[in-house]
């Protein structure tokens, strides 16, 4: 496992906050996913050898838990809430138009490596549907006209990295 | 009558211009004065004043607090835990969110009273994975508190010490159901432990004795020592005591969050003056008043029966906008105040559309441990979903109705009723819209806004 030393500082730092090392199974994934991008098979390995458990048991989590995946994404994760009030207020149009400008059927990769675009169930801000996750940023009320402006931010964002 | 003012206690400076989220602004508003005091006291007295107040819990069920925190086994030599429900995750709930982002000291402060009346040595937040920013947010101001000596070894000097981390989900629902996060707080997945014996205030996080309790819950907790616990059973009505926040979202002018004394504002003072009535040209349709798993309500319906108003029986007679929105008086007409999330529906909704969209969420939230609710809630999706997108029948409506029938009561947890009041209150409320829909949906053009 190729990890960055500040994730290995951070996995040291929380293993101790539990009596038990395998409650730090959650925490761990969450660093490495952070860190790699997705949790791949040898991390599930490693996680279990650091924690003195089964791979099994960390399998058993990873392939539960809806926020770990086991496969790489693109650059930018965009997720659209799905669930009713969203729903209620245009979500599956602010979904495709995500689609639309970036090429993508939900739960794909762009062309580029740069978007995924993923439905998700209910982000807990519901007065002010319909909301969006882009990586770890809440935006509210995006309406189609709103995803087009983020699309295009997204879009300058990649330009100025490249 | 116009409808009462708010009365924001827990909710005092949310949105406030200026306040921050950091300790130096906290402590500027009177903070930590309420932990100051308490750890003067005898901790038993603590526990007191909470059972005096009447707390209800504020996550779903409505559990009274003390009663909750009596039920501790306090002679096991083991160590209590207290863990914070954080993973709000019920549809059409929104108010934890932001308790954690703007006023995170507020909770901390509730917790460290609670964990000192409880010897509460070591606590543990559990956040949904959706709030990186909020778990970010708590992590600095668990830090600031510590360093302020709120938090940690030697608290206020007084040699009574308690830990605060903070744990994330991962995205799963039912981590919302107390001994499912218990169980992915240990590490594993989320399946909810049966009860008896796994109550966890015998055995919980780690076999050990354990408080959970719900974010806004602890804020109130928090307030109960700063006014005492008889003052704050005068706010609200009898055994609804305190405050609400209650979520409003869907098709109303001003949805968002409001707080009121519980009971004191009904359901159509709340949709129609408060958050402004329905959007331009619309009538109100339907209106799911605690969350999405709470039982719809359907505009016009009545509620007849007796109530108990101090010693006497009186008759009440409710249309859906007389419903005072308190747990008991939604219990009452077979639905429930929930998590708070009032999730309103109007005359454009196409009410089967809307069932295959609540059906789609708890078919992909059933941890599956239980096969009622596993291929139940699975099949409740399925087959609304086909009525939709694809071929309805007549007779769908009444298929859907006996899957429903069969899940609630023979699963572990709440999970099994939770999915399967939707489709039973949507049938019983709106049965005429689900046999008819064949017709109605081949007659109606692809819709404005779908569903599902």
């Amino acid at each position: 496992m190729n990890l960055k030393p500040e994730t290995l500082a951070r996995i040291d730092e929380v293993i101790p906050h539990y009596p038990s090392k395998r409650s730090a199974t959650l925490p761990l994934l969450h660093l490495i996913q952070e860190d790699v991008g997705y949790i791949p098979q040898e991390a599930i390995e490693w996680v279990a050898a650091r924690l003195e458990l089964q791979p099994i048991n960390v399998y058993e989590v990873v392939t539960f838990y809806p926020m770990f995946r086991q496969k790489p994404i693109g650059r930018r994760h965009v997720k659209v809430c799905r669930t009713l009030s969203c729903a209620l207020l245009g979500a599956y149009r602010t979904c495709e138009t995500f689609e639309r400008e970036f090429g993508v059927r939900r739960g794909e990769v762009s062309a580029d490596g740069e978007v995924t675009v993923d439905f998700v169930e209910c982000l807990a801000s519901c007065g002010t549907a319909p909301v969006v996750m882009i990586d770890d940023a809440l935006h509210e009320k995006v309406d189609v006209a709103r995803t087009q402006e983020l699309s295009a931010q997204i879009r300058r964002e990649a330009a100025a990295r490249s | 009558m116009p409808a009462p003012a708010q009365r924001r206690i827990i909710f005092q400076h949310i949105d406030e211009p200026g306040y921050t989220n950091d300790l130096a602004c906290y402590l500027r508003h009177g903070g930590y004065a309420n932990l100051r005091q308490a750890v003067t006291r005898k901790p038993e007295e603590l526990i007191d004043e909470v059972k005096k107040s009447g707390l209800r819990g504020r996550g779903g069920a409505g559990f009274p607090c003390g009663v909750k925190w009596d039920l501790v086994d306090r002679k096991s030599g083991k160590p209590i835990y207290l863990v914070v429900n954080a993973d709000e995750s019920e549809p059409g709930t929104f108010k934890d969110r932001y308790i954690i982002h703007q006023d995170p000291h507020q909770l901390i402060e509730g917790i460290m009273i609670t964990c000192f009346a409880n010897n509460v040595k070591q606590a543990y937040i559990y956040i949904r994975g959706e709030f990186p920013e909020g778990a970010r947010i708590l992590e600095k101001a668990i830090a600031e508190a510590r360093a302020g000596g709120f938090v940690g070894p030697n608290i206020l000097g007084t040699g009574y010490g308690c830990e605060i981390y903070v744990h994330r989900g991962a995205g799963a629902y039912i981590c919302g159901e107390e001994t499912g996060l218990i169980e992915s707080l240990e590490g594993k997945r989320p399946y909810p432990r049966i009860k008896p014996p796994y109550f966890p205030a015998v055995l919980g996080l780690y076999q050990c004795p354990t408080i959970v309790n719900n974010v806004e819950t602890l804020c109130h907790v928090k307030k109960i020592v700063e006014i005492g616990g008889e003052a704050y059973a005068k706010i609200g009505t009898p055994n609804n005591t305190g405050t609400r926040i209650l979520c409003v979202s869907g098709h109303v002018q001003r949805p968002g969050y409001y707080e009121f004394e519980v009971g004191k504002v009904t359901l159509g003072e709340l949709l129609n003056e408060v958050c402004g009535g329905p959007l331009p040209g619309r009538r109100f349709k339907a209106v799911i008043p605690g969350g999405s798993s709470a039982k719809v309500l359907r505009f016009g319906e009545r509620f007849k029966g007796k109530r108990k108003i101090g010693n006497d029986l009186v008759d009440y007679d409710w249309g859906v906008e007389d419903v005072p929105m308190d747990f008991d008086c939604l219990a009452m007409i077979g639905s429930m105040g929930g998590s708070g999330g009032v999730i309103v529906m109007d005359d454009s909704v196409d009410i089967v559309a809307a069932l295959a969209n609540i059906n789609e969420f708890y078919a992909h939230e059933s941890c599956g441990q239980c096969t009622p609710c596993r291929e139940g809630s699975l099949w409740m999706k399925k087959i609304s979903a086909r009525m939709v997108h694809g071929e309805a029948r007549t007779e769908d409506g009444a298929l859907l109705k006996s899957v429903a029938d069969q899940i609630a009561g023979r699963t572990i947890c709440a999970f099994g009723e939770a999915c399967s009041w939707p489709t039973q209150s949507f049938l019983a409320k709106f049965g005429d819209e689900f046999k008819a829909y064949p017709e109605s949906r081949k007659a109606a053009a692809a819709p404005a806004v779908p569903l599902a």
